[in-house]
């Protein structure tokens, strides 16, 4: 049995702009038919730049970008098909929103009746179906994006491309539209990929999300993965808070390795393929850490001095000196029962072997 | 309490008003005025009826046809030598000649006569005597055509149009037609000049709208170099270029592309001030154009693209009517300068490449017929009004962006 080809597919695409360092490098990525892939990394991380490749704004330098298994190198932009959501709505001001959603079917040549039908259903998407007189600039910003979004879906294509669409709007905004985004994608069935730094939003939204650093992809994975298996410290401290200690790896057995950290040792998942002796950095999420455990818990127990405590609502943060770190995190449930710890306090802490991963020492 | 309350809401508006006193009095004072006064002067001419009054309350019972009682006769015999002693008869007889040619030798031969020929017996006789005009009744109602203080003669002749013997108003024959050509020439070459700037100016405007932040600076400020150095110098530099012996024609002479016998004339004609003035009046299409493409977000020509649209269709459904404020505003600009403009036609555009301008400074420097100059400037003003007034009905004033 043939496996279908991936709906869109990257082939060690490079790029970079004339004389500039790479863009994007060795980038390998392929998206399923229906799925919502996110491209998450700081800005001029290279997101973007994949996205306008993929749209066919700019050429990849090398590589070779595919489309249900056929090249779409040469294919200009308004041939593929592809509705884009632009990062501050690209909505024309001088048409009205029906107008605006009419322009790809006019441009298309569907006939009158076809598009008022068209329109009248892709509003109805988004539930602006008063708005269609309005101009863009008598519409909120959330509004505008909801227009901007239905646009880039109303001549259905099967790919759609959003570059940080949400960026403009305020929290509660966000999340909102963030469900309304997710909804409509699945009601649709449509491919979507994209574009973000916020990794709340990529994890909210997302099938899968790839991690990109300076041009890279670090790891691409289902945002649970991302958050208990990083790979790399990058993905570990970039996804969600993450201690990141620094060590030597002592020995290696049955997958948890013995971590040499500050003349302390302690014992963590063994991930990578690190031999004894070479350097590592050993991930803790804060939230695994607990304080003053019953003593012989954790395979894992130190005595740490408390620098520093915030309150957060539903949680605290406590800042730690331990195994050489001065800012250690711990955070800790607001459960009655741990409110009286103070800064200068010496306190035991610990955590599961398996609760912390040797990472490959680089640069995060 | 009420009239307190009143009273603190009406003084910042005053203060406001105070502020804006000084330039509204400066306004008033160095610009209105003496514009009402010289278009005022197109219509209103006083000085013949200060100077002939007796005569032309005496013309005022006068039917017209045959010649006028000897009452008339006696006050300008009268009027004449007393205008000559006062220095003001010039004035008159230059006001009565334009009415009718040959009317300035009749006044000024009259008054000089009077001095020397004894009375005759009566005054219709003594001035027959000095000058036969005074027995055609044209001559009076010349005089009393130019005494009137009202008067359309200066827009009749601005606008080519004649008063003939029966009272009708017809064009002038076309050989002596002067001032409506040269209006029709004018408008045509502000026109041409309006395209040619919108022409060369859009993509320059694209162009430093759409470069990164520091190349786009250095663009703009090419575009403003002009600005800087005076308009006479830019004027005669293209007079070093485009002349007979100068450095194009020499260029092309040198390469072997033209005979030396065959230099272009481009310029003291229509090429001369077309080129000119487009180059004068480029930066004024430019920075309003400018100024509406920048606030264009860059993601609109993709955002059309990606829905499908060509290039080509993207650029006249998306961008195109976008700027359409800028290139209102630049066209208007552009066009109202360049239908008033003087100094670059007059010094580059020779006989042929002349606008109605140097017909408005000849009438006030030398001919110093400036009710003329002020019709022909009245009907210049209308002209820009009317077009401002289409303007701003089409596109809207409030949408006109000037940089």
């Amino acid at each position: 049995m043939n496996q279908p080809a991936p709906h869109v597919e990257y082939l060690a695409v490079y790029k970079r702009y004339a004389e500039s360092d790479w863009v994007v490098r060795d980038l390998d990525l392929e998206l399923n038919r229906g799925e919502f892939l996110t491209l998450l990394g700081p800005s001029g991380s290279g997101k973007t730049t994949c996205l306008m490749m993929l749209a066919g704004f700019e050429p990849p330098t090398t590589g070779d970008i595919r489309i249900n298994g056929v090249s779409v190198a040469g294919l200009p932009p308004d041939k593929r098909g592809i509705g884009v959501v632009f990062q501050n709505y690209a909505l024309f001001p001088h048409m009205s929103v029906g107008a605006n959603l009419a322009f790809p079917l006019e441009v298309r040549g569907l006939s009158a009746g076809q598009r008022r039908e068209r329109v009248a259903r892709a509003l109805e998407l988004v539930r602006l179906e008063d708005f269609e007189d309005r101009r863009p600039n008598q519409l909120s910003g959330g509004q505008q994006q909801r227009v901007a979004i239905s646009r880039a879906l109303v001549f259905e294509p099967e790919l759609v491309l959003m570059d940080e669409p949400l960026g403009a709007l305020d929290r509660r905004l966000r999340e909102q539209l963030q469900y309304e985004i997710r909804r409509i994608q699945r009601q649709l069935g449509v491919t979507v990929l994209y574009v973000t730094h916020d990794q709340q939003e990529a994890m909210a939204m997302s099938d899968r999300v790839a991690v990109f650093r300076a041009g890279r992809i670090e790891q691409v994975a289902t945002p649970e993965v991302l958050y208990e298996e990083p790979q790399r410290p990058f993905v570990a401290s970039f996804i969600g808070e993450n201690n990141l200690l620094k060590g030597r790896i002592v020995s290696v057995e049955r997958g948890v390795c013995e971590v040499n950290v500050a003349e302390q040792r302690l014992q963590a998942a063994h991930i990578a393929d690190l031999p004894p002796g070479s350097e590592t950095l050993v991930a803790i999420r804060p939230e695994r850490v607990n304080i003053a455990p019953l003593s012989m818990q954790y395979s894992n127990e130190f005595d740490a001095l408390v620098e520093d405590i915030s309150f957060l609502g539903d949680h605290l943060r406590v800042r730690l000196e331990v195994c050489g770190s001065s800012d250690f995190i711990a955070k800790i449930p607001n459960i009655v029962g741990h409110g009286g710890i103070l800064p200068g306090d010496r306190v035991r802490i610990g955590w599961g072997a398996l609760d912390c991963r040797a990472l490959e020492a680089v640069a995060y | 309490m009420k009239r307190f309350r009143h009273l603190a809401a009406t003084a910042p508006r005053l203060g406001a008003l105070a502020l804006v006193l000084p330039l509204l009095a400066f306004v008033t004072v160095s610009f209105l005025v003496p514009l009402g006064t010289l278009l005022s002067k197109s219509a209103w001419q006083p000085e013949m009826s200060r100077v002939l009054p007796q005569t032309m309350r005496a013309l005022a019972e006068w039917d017209g046809e045959s010649l006028p009682a000897e009452a008339a006769f006696a006050a300008i015999a009268r009027e004449l030598p007393a205008a000559r002693e006062e220095r003001t008869l010039g004035r008159v007889s230059g006001a009565a000649n334009r009415v009718r040619r040959g009317m300035r030798g009749v006044l000024n031969r009259t008054a000089r006569g009077l001095d020397r020929v004894e009375y005759a017996g009566s005054w219709r006789e003594t001035l027959t005597g000095i000058h036969a005009g005074w027995e055609d009744a044209q001559t009076w109602q010349a005089i009393r055509q130019a005494g009137a203080p009202f008067t359309l003669a200066n827009y009749l002749q601005a606008l080519d149009l004649e008063r003939r013997e029966d009272g009708s108003i017809g064009r002038r024959p076309e050989e002596s037609r002067v001032y409506t050509p040269l209006m029709w020439r004018t408008l045509l070459v502000s026109l041409g000049v309006t395209v040619l700037c919108l022409a060369i100016g859009y993509p320059i405007a694209y162009m430093v709208a759409n470069s990164p932040p520091g190349r786009g600076r250095l663009l703009l400020v090419l575009v403003l170099v002009p600005f800087w150095t005076s308009l006479l110098v830019r004027t005669t530099a293209w007079i070093v270029l485009l002349q007979r012996q100068g450095v194009i024609n020499g260029l092309l002479v040198s390469l072997g592309i033209l005979p030396d016998d065959a230099r272009l004339q481009m310029i003291y004609n229509m090429t001369g001030t077309f080129v000119a003035m487009t180059h004068v009046l480029l930066p004024f299409m430019v920075l309003p154009l400018y100024s509406v493409m920048r606030s264009i977000p860059a993601s609109h020509m993709p955002a059309a693209i990606s829905l499908g649209a060509s290039p080509l269709e993207a650029f006249r459904r998306v961008y195109l009517p976008q700027t359409l404020p800028g290139i209102g505003a630049g066209s208007l600009l552009v066009f109202i300068l360049a239908i008033g403009y003087y100094i670059t036609p007059a010094l580059v555009g020779g006989r042929t490449g002349e606008l109605i301008s140097s017909q408005i400074a000849y009438h006030v420097q030398t001919s110093l017929n400036w009710g003329l100059a002020a019709a022909l400037s009245s009907i210049l003003l209308v002209a820009v009004t009317a077009l401002y007034l289409i303007y701003s009905r089409v596109i809207g004033i409030e949408r006109m962006r000037l940089g």
